[in-house]
């Protein structure tokens, strides 16, 4: 039953996709954080996705799944504005937000999103066909 | 006799199996369309399944230097040398040259060919019940 392997395959790059889609969540939610007591804002997230072997066999090529290998900051300087009245001010009147860019999250939002209906289309697909391998000969 | 029986249906087989393997190759290069550095594979069909059946050249065939050794490519056996790299049709930063567009397509393409073998064997199950019972 190769095709079972599918589900693993298609599973982990859901997966995956839905941990891409968290990582968006929480730098939307942090768009407007300003800086703490430490003067060091939020920095945006990203993920970096990595192949990963699922054969029956070590070097079996044929099924190939996704993680996550790591999530790494963004390391550019956050957003400052002159605002000497704000409680997270400055000495020079500067309150510092975190450098998330919401034009690109939303942009990766939708493509996280996309990707994750392919692949539980593609495992739609594959539970179809064994539905109906299990009829085979009736 | 009963080799008979089973000879007809071991094509099918055959070809069933192929096109579960492909479809599963084919479900990789979706799962990783956002990878960096991945490279979409495929496999040509019609090679691996002559491959598969025996009646073609192997692509690749296991050395047998002692006399009790099984040498390659033999009927069922199927070498991975078959599985080709699908050719990129835009280029990308990331190196990943899965085509979205011709994945899906070949997925769809794959799933009414699977379904079409599982008929062909459906029909010739029927067809030897038929010849069994008389009727």
């Amino acid at each position: 039953m190769s095709m079972m392997n599918i589900f693993n395959v298609s599973g982990s790059a859901a997966s995956a996709q839905s941990q891409r889609l968290n990582v968006v969540a929480s730098n939307l939610a942090n768009a407007d954080t300003v800086a703490g007591p430490d003067g060091q804002a939020y920095k945006a997230r990203q993920v970096t996705f990595q192949t990963e072997l699922m054969g029956a066999t070590a070097n079996d090529a044929t099924s190939a799944g996704v993680r996550v290998s790591t999530i790494t900051e963004d390391q550019s300087a956050g957003r400052r504005v002159h605002d000497p009245k704000h409680p997270g001010a400055d000495a020079d009147g500067y309150v510092t937000y975190s450098n998330v860019n919401a034009v690109e999250e939303m942009v990766n939002m939708i493509s996280a999103s996309r990707s994750y209906q392919n692949n539980v289309d593609v495992m739609n697909t594959a539970k179809t066909l064994l539905l109906k391998t299990l009829q085979m000969g009736q | 006799m009963l080799n008979r029986l089973t000879d007809s249906l071991d094509f099918q087989a055959q070809a069933l199996s192929l096109r579960s393997e492909r479809q599963r190759l084919i479900a990789s290069n979706i799962a990783n369309a956002d990878t960096p550095g991945y490279v979409a594979r495929d496999i040509n069909f019609a090679q691996a399944l002559r491959e598969a059946t025996g009646s073609g050249a192997p692509a690749a065939v296991l050395r047998a230097s002692q006399p009790g050794h099984i040498g390659g490519g033999a009927a069922g056996g199927r070498a991975v040398s078959t599985l080709n790299f699908a050719a990129p049709s835009q280029t990308n930063l990331d190196r990943n040259t899965v085509d979205m567009d011709r994945e899906r397509a070949s997925f769809a393409d794959n799933s009414v060919k699977y379904e079409a073998t599982l008929r062909f064997i459906s029909a010739n199950v029927r067809t030897t019940l038929s010849s069994i019972t008389g009727q």
